[in-house]
């Protein structure tokens, strides 16, 4: 089944049955509907737009950022190409949401960028995929060829005179085109390394022409906007936090897998809906938008509803809708030196501050977890993330630094001890017990 | 230097960007030589930057910055296991220990027979399903325990 | 708009950066990646700012200035984020500042002094880059000090032309690499020398030879080539160490080729001549000065008495300067010659005598930036021209639309318009072709002899393009003013002009191919073709190497085998000269006297000697002066090289006077050339005697030793195979070389460079050639 649980879903309605990802079941759930209206009425471009506005969508590929008023960004009259691009690079730990969208509902989201490009008054689109999921890759170019025969991708759509040609561009191994520029820079055939902004996308995109980067999801949503009415979809949120959302739960739970609730169901719900715990143990910590956000301890986060306020509040970020879940078994300063490899081996190389930055602050949570730390480390990791952040071209050097500064913020104690004692303060068989892996079978 | 086949696949992605950008192509281009080649050498990449008519150290660049590239000979098979960390809180890292004393081969190394290569990834977006590994870039395996692991590894013998 | 810095105002315009404000301002930002004439990369981060009203530091390299914006470039938040930086790319950089070559020069040395911390926090294992071998220009020993600003990579995409450096891999494992192995060719890559913050490229010839602080730097002129680059010489215990751009915005700005960066190794090579050298019994001994010039004189003397003034014929090079070019050609007329030049590789001196004035550029370079539209007609132009091409490279990526008639297909590295090639005969056939579209497209009567043409698409599109816009220009290449219908191109390129209203001029092949004129270093007389193939009594020769830089090496150098007086003025005692010279005069190159060179749009630069001469050699303008006076001859008096020069031009002009392209008339008669021709290029680094002995220059890939290149059709036509022995032959000339296929040659043509040993022995640069198997 494609989608564990979910809560007055919309996303992952009907997606039981292995052919759900196919256009004629897409169709029979509604499908298509949505654009075919805005193409059979002629709505004005900028009503759709509104609608999205009034949906208060905000992007679901980590930054929030309202998307009716990112599309209101592009110039409505220029000459010459624009260009809509989706971001299905799902790189961010914990998250694999947009796998299971593209899996299992493709349709919905080239439905979804057909109605952006109309809205935006695009002829072209991609949509950059995840290098390593090769099977969504080619399902997704099928669910392509299926639309066009079907007339409603290529020229003069369902009869209408629009035209919008959309096709399918996959990665190879490189967390940072995830970043909206480095992943422009990425199909026009070069290095994935961010782009210094300003000038921002809608003014100088793909091959230099004004471009709008959305999430899968976020595009995946915008039938439902359309079905339902901006509004309608708001309220299934909460005020400011539109609409519902999948949240991919990871980690130490009994049914790790994705989840669509309402923006604003309280995070007990959510754990609750993946099973609860393995075996019973104490949340010990909790990431709950992706490894970027910060870490938020056990006891605050069940404290708090799945939305962007909340999470905020509590100090971290809603980011991509990656609940990665931590107990008791969890070795703190593992999990930190793992991340930090993450960012320095994805860091694109590129500026200063990141590039060294990422690598010297690896090395130092490498060398605490290999019992080789010193009294100073922490204050040096504390002083080497603040010359990265907000220092950098793209943010990457940011979501390297926050993992390191809540780390060791929440878990002090835990650093201390292993820099004094050489050693995990949770033994490694404990931590091995964990993770399950050679439970599962003796 | 490629089969009419692998050149006929790149053409269709040249086919995919606007006539003057054909270098767009080249990450799906040298994705394809690899696979046709197994792994892309020098005069591989050399090829697909003079097909798309872009600079050799251009093409270099991006080769060498993906990871999914290997520039290197490996195995028949690449086994590449996510150990980040929501891997690793669900076995990732232990399916990797189980890998590698399992083949007799630490990571990017390649047994002795040069049918497998171990390789340690990055996030591949199915966090849910750990431990989770693909083969060859294109197969990924999911709920690797040990005993799927030991069917994996009979079926790839 | 209007912004403020540090509490200055600037009014800059809209699209300015906070950094060019700072610069307008006088305000220092620090940086690296940041450079001038490259595009932005904002990756180094060393210029972080503040700026009210932003929460973070910006980089100001790369925020765009709004109105009113306050920057503060001292803040207690600008500076702590320049320090985390600079903290940031000391890290891995390794502390070998007292060997590293770049000590005393180098920006991130001297940043860290003012902005780095004392002791390094950082304590874990650095970073360890391996070197490569990219050529024998470009040292990449050290790349462990690379601070990735990757402002190499983005000259070669975007000043050179062509991408040889890339930065491979990601994250701190990046690296600056050209692709697998590969050398650098380009021939502006010494630049990204100059362009390198630290010590990571440094220049390999001048390797551990001298530190900075070590040498004085003194201005002068390049002698390579017509655009009159300004140099710094760099000159430690009287010897020249090393040659690098002096930035002028009006000429070089702040580039040089790598043929004006290297060649300064010619000028220490062992084959100086020291001390004169007269011919005695047939053997070549040394002898002083006054014995050598008093043997000059009586020579010289007797060939007029006993042969007439017209028996004697002196050649210059076009490096040679204003003041040399000036008292040859006094000296040859004062002895009743008029058979001087300094165009050695002419053949077509047609339009001599029906100049209007002095042919140049046709207008300033830095106008060239304005152009929207040029055609350049019959040029090697990367080779030729570095420098011109860099300039086209920069407005073909604009809007201006830039097109070549070629005798070749080489890569201009340039995005063109169009480009046509043909073969040297047919060549004013194709500007005939362009002319005649042109006068079609605007109505006009087509100019006379040109009925029979009938213009070709391509012909087409240059003729629209020459229409468009506000600013054209036509120029006429090196190969164009070798080439045997040298006059029929230049009277077209004149139609053609008047018929567009684009600027008309000529790209000029040595630094005094403007001043030659202007010092009237020409013929009224024999030209300097014709005093080869009537030879001469006798021959005086002014730097220059006819066996090499003449348009018919094997004439030339019959001629002077069988003349009565050969007396050659050169700095060099190796080449050919000594089996043909009766005496030899050390004279010194342009490092060692002071001089004048009138570049090609007409720059009157004057510059000193950067260092004293060399052994017993002597200033070239001396030694004719010296000369003059033994021969009682009038006007020979000068105390100073300044009154030689004011002798010429106006003292103080900064150009030259008298700049006219026009010709006077004369019928066109053109003709389509047939059976197998000759295309020749003056390959970049046998161009001239300094380059010649430049050996670094000497082991890049543009110093192989020529081949027979030739498209694969005539090869098969000719029942040839790549990679074969061949005996090529023009007139009585003949070589043995290697046939290759080159697709960019035009059909029925073979491409034999010239200015090489091995193919002095054969015949007219361009002309009827016949090869076979060997
Ligand atoms: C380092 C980094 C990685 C990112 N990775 C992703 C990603 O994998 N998927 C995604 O949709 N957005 C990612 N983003 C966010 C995008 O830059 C961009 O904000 C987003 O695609 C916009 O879409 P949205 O407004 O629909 O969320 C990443 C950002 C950064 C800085
Ligand atoms: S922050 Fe890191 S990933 Fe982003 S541009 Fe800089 S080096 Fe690249
Ligand atoms: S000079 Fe601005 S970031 Fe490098």
């Amino acid at each position: 089944m494609a989608i564990l649980g979910a809560i007055n879903p919309m996303l992952s309605v009907g997606l039981d049955g292995d052919n759900a990802w196919r256009l004629a079941d897409y169709i029979k759930r509604g499908g298509y509907s949505a654009l075919r209206r805005i193409l059979g009425e002629q709505i004005p471009q900028g009503d759709v737009i509104n609608e999205v506005k009034k949906s208060v969508l905000r992007g679901r590929g980590g930054a929030g950022f309202p998307t009716g008023l990112k599309w209101s960004f592009m110039p409505r009259s220029f000459p010459g190409d624009k260009y809509v691009v989706c971001n299905s690079d799902e790189g961010e730990p914990g998250t694999f949401k947009d796998r299971d969208i593209l899996r299992y509902n493709p349709h919905s989201v080239i439905e979804g960028m057909a109605i952006a490009a109309y809205a935006m008054g695009a002829a072209r689109g991609y949509n950059y995929i995840h290098g390593e999921v090769w099977e969504i890759y080619q399902r997704f170019e099928e669910a392509l060829d299926e639309a066009r025969s079907a007339g409603l991708l290529g020229t003069n759509i369902l009869g209408s005179g629009f035209d919008f040609e959309l096709f399918a561009h996959h990665g190879y191994g490189a967390y940072i085109c995830g970043e909206e520029t480095a992943l422009l820079e990425s199909i026009e055939g070069k290095k994935g390394q961010p782009r210094f902004k300003p000038p921002f996308p809608a003014s100088f995109g793909l091959y230099g022409k004004p471009t709008t980067i959305n999430n899968t999801e976020t595009f995946a949503s915008i039938p439902y906007i359309i079905n339902l009415g901006g509004e309608h979809y708001l309220e299934a949120g909460k005020p400011n936090n539109g609409g519902t959302k999948l949240f991919s739960v990871s980690g130490h739970v009994n049914r790790p897998g994705n989840y669509e609730i309402p923006l604003g169901t309280s995070f007990a719900t959510l754990l609750e809906m993946a099973g609860g715990m393995r075996a019973g143990r104490k949340l010990k910590g909790c990431i709950p938008g992706g490894s970027s956000a910060p870490v938020v301890p056990g006891a605050t986060m069940m404290d708090c509803t799945m939305d962007y306020d909340s999470i905020s509040k509590a100090g971290s970020m809603l980011g991509s809708g990656a609940v990665i879940v931590m107990d008791e078994t969890t070795c703190m300063v593992k999990a930190l030196e793992r991340l930090s490899y993450f960012y320095y081996e994805e860091s694109c190389g590129q500026c200063t501050p990141c590039r060294e930055g990422t690598s010297w602050l690896y090395k130092v949570v490498h060398r605490i977890e290999c019992g080789k730390g010193r009294a100073d480390d922490l204050d040096l990791l504390s002083s080497v993330t603040t010359n990265i952040m907000g220092r950098t071209i793209c943010a990457l050097g940011d979501a390297a630094s926050m993992p390191v500064q809540s780390f060791t913020k929440h878990y002090r104690d835990e650093f201390a001890y292993h820099i004094e004692h050489r050693k995990c303060l949770v033994p490694v068989d404990v931590q091995r017990a964990g993770s399950g892996f050679f439970t599962a079978t003796v | 230097m490629l089969t009419s086949e692998s050149l006929k696949r790149i053409d269709r992605e040249i086919a995919k960007y606007p006539a003057d950008q054909k270098q767009s192509a080249v990450m799906a281009a040298l994705a394809i030589a690899q696979e046709e080649q197994g792994w892309l050498s020098s005069e591989a990449i050399e090829f697909v930057a003079g097909y798309l008519g872009m600079a050799p150290i251009a093409a270099y660049e991006v080769a060498t910055f993906y990871n999914m590239y290997d520039l290197k000979p490996v195995g028949k098979y690449k086994l590449s296991v996510c150990t980040n960390l929501p891997c690793m809180l669900t076995g990732g890292v232990d399916a990797g220990e189980y890998l590698k004393q399992k083949l007799g081969i630490g990571y990017n190394e390649t047994t002795p027979d040069g049918l497998i290569t171990l390789k340690e990834s990055e996030c591949m977006g199915a966090c849910g399903d750990a431990p989770v590994m693909i083969v060859n870039n294109r197969r990924m395996c999911s709920w690797m325990n040990p005993e799927q692991i030991d069917k994996l590894l009979a079926e790839l013998k | 708009m209007e912004i403020e810095i540090d509490g200055k105002i600037a009014q800059v315009p809209d699209g300015s950066t906070i950094m060019d404000a700072a610069q307008q301002l006088g305000v220092y930002i620090p940086h690296f990646c940041y450079h001038k004439k490259l595009s932005i990369a904002a990756n180094c981060r060393m210029c972080l700012v503040q700026v009210e009203k932003a929460p973070k530091p910006l980089p100001a390299c790369a925020t765009p200035v709004t109105n009113g914006m306050k920057v503060f470039t001292h803040s207690d938040l600008a500076i702590r984020a320049q320090k985390g930086v600079m903290e940031f790319l000391l890290i891995n950089h390794p502390l070998d500042c007292p060997i590293c070559d770049q000590g005393g020069e180098c920006q991130l040395q001297d940043l860290a002094v003012g902005y780095g911390g004392s002791a390094s926090r950082f304590q874990e294992d650095k970073r360890v880059v391996f070197h490569k071998d990219v050529g024998p220009l470009i040292s990449m020993q050290e790349m462990t000090r690379c601070i990735h600003c990757t402002r190499c990579v983005r000259f070669g995409q975007e000043i050179a032309g062509v991408m040889e450096l890339g930065m491979a891999s990601r994250n701190m494992h990046s690296e600056i690499t050209t692709f697998v192995g590969r050398s650098i060719d380009s021939e502006l890559s010494g630049n990204m020398i100059d362009l390198c913050p630290v010590g990571a490229l440094t220049s390999r010839p001048f390797r551990y030879s001298a530190r900075s602080w070590e040498m004085a730097r003194r201005k002068s002129i390049s002698p390579h080539d017509s655009i009159g680059a300004n140099l710094a010489v760099q000159v430690k215990n009287n010897v020249v160490m090393r040659v690098l751009p002096r930035d002028n915005e009006e000429i070089n700005e702040c580039w040089i080729s790598d043929k004006e960066r290297f060649s300064y190794e010619a000028l220490n090579s062992p084959g100086r001549l020291g001390r004169p050298m007269v011919r005695v019994d047939g053997v070549l001994r040394e002898v002083d000065w006054n014995v050598a010039l008093d043997y000059v004189m009586h020579a010289l003397k007797d060939v007029v008495r006993t042969s007439g003034g017209e028996s004697l014929a002196a050649l210059a090079s076009p490096q040679a300067t204003l003041e040399e070019l000036h008292l040859l050609q006094k000296l040859a007329r004062g002895l009743g010659s008029g058979s001087v030049d300094f165009r050695g590789r002419r053949r077509d001196f047609s339009a001599d005598g029906r100049l209007g004035g002095i042919p140049w550029l046709g207008l300033r370079i830095s106008e060239i930036k304005d152009l929207d539209a040029a055609l350049v007609v019959g040029s090697f132009l990367r080779k030729d021209h570095p420098l011109f091409a860099q300039r086209l490279r920069q407005i073909a990526k604009k809007w201006s639309k830039v097109s070549l008639l070629s005798v070749s297909g080489d890569d201009p590295l340039i995005r063109l318009h169009t480009q046509v090639n043909v073969s040297p005969s047919d060549l004013p056939l194709a500007l005939a072709a362009v002319v005649k579209a042109v006068a079609q497209l605007k109505g006009e009567v087509v100019p006379a002899g040109l009925d029979s043409i009938e213009p070709c698409a391509s012909s087409k599109t240059i003729a629209a393009s020459l229409l468009e816009g506000e600013k054209r220009a036509v120029f006429l290449g090196n190969a164009a003013e070798q080439n045997p219908q040298a006059a029929q191109l230049h009277a077209l390129a004149n139609e053609l002009a008047r018929l567009t209203g684009a600027s008309c001029g000529f790209l000029g092949e040595g630094a005094n191919s403007v001043g030659g004129y202007v010092a009237k270093a020409v013929p009224s007389a024999l030209n300097a073709y014709d005093m080869f193939a009537q030879p001469r009594k006798a021959y005086i020769l002014l730097g220059v190497e006819p066996e090499l830089d003449c348009h018919n090496p094997r004439q030339a150098l019959v001629a002077l085998k069988t003349a009565a007086l050969v007396v050659v003025m050169t700095p060099f005692a190796d080449g050919a000269a000594p089996d043909y010279a009766d005496v030899l005069l050390p004279i010194t190159p342009f490092t060692e006297t002071s001089g004048t060179y009138v570049n090609c749009e007409g720059r009157i630069q004057s510059f000193n000697g950067v260092v004293r001469p060399f052994a017993d050699s002597r200033p070239a303008w001396k030694v004719l002066r010296v000369i003059g006076n033994l021969l009682a001859l009038p006007g020979f008096d000068q105390d100073s090289s300044e009154q030689v020069r004011d002798e010429v031009v106006p003292p103080g002009a900064t150009f030259a006077g008298g700049l006219d392209n026009t010709l006077r008339a004369a019928p066109l008669s053109l003709s389509a050339g047939s059976g197998l021709q000759r295309v020749a290029d003056v390959p970049i680094y046998f161009a001239d005697p300094l380059a010649r002995r430049a050996p670094a220059l000497q082991k890049t890939h543009d110093a192989a030793a020529p081949t027979v290149r030739m498209s694969e059709q005539t090869l098969q036509t000719l029942g040839l195979t790549d990679g074969a022995p061949v005996r090529v032959r023009q007139a009585e000339g003949e070589a043995g070389l290697t046939a290759r296929v080159d697709e960019t040659v035009p059909a029925d043509c073979l491409r034999v460079a010239a200015a090489h040993g091995s193919t002095a022995a054969l015949g007219d640069m361009f002309g009827a050639i016949k090869v076979e198997r060997a």
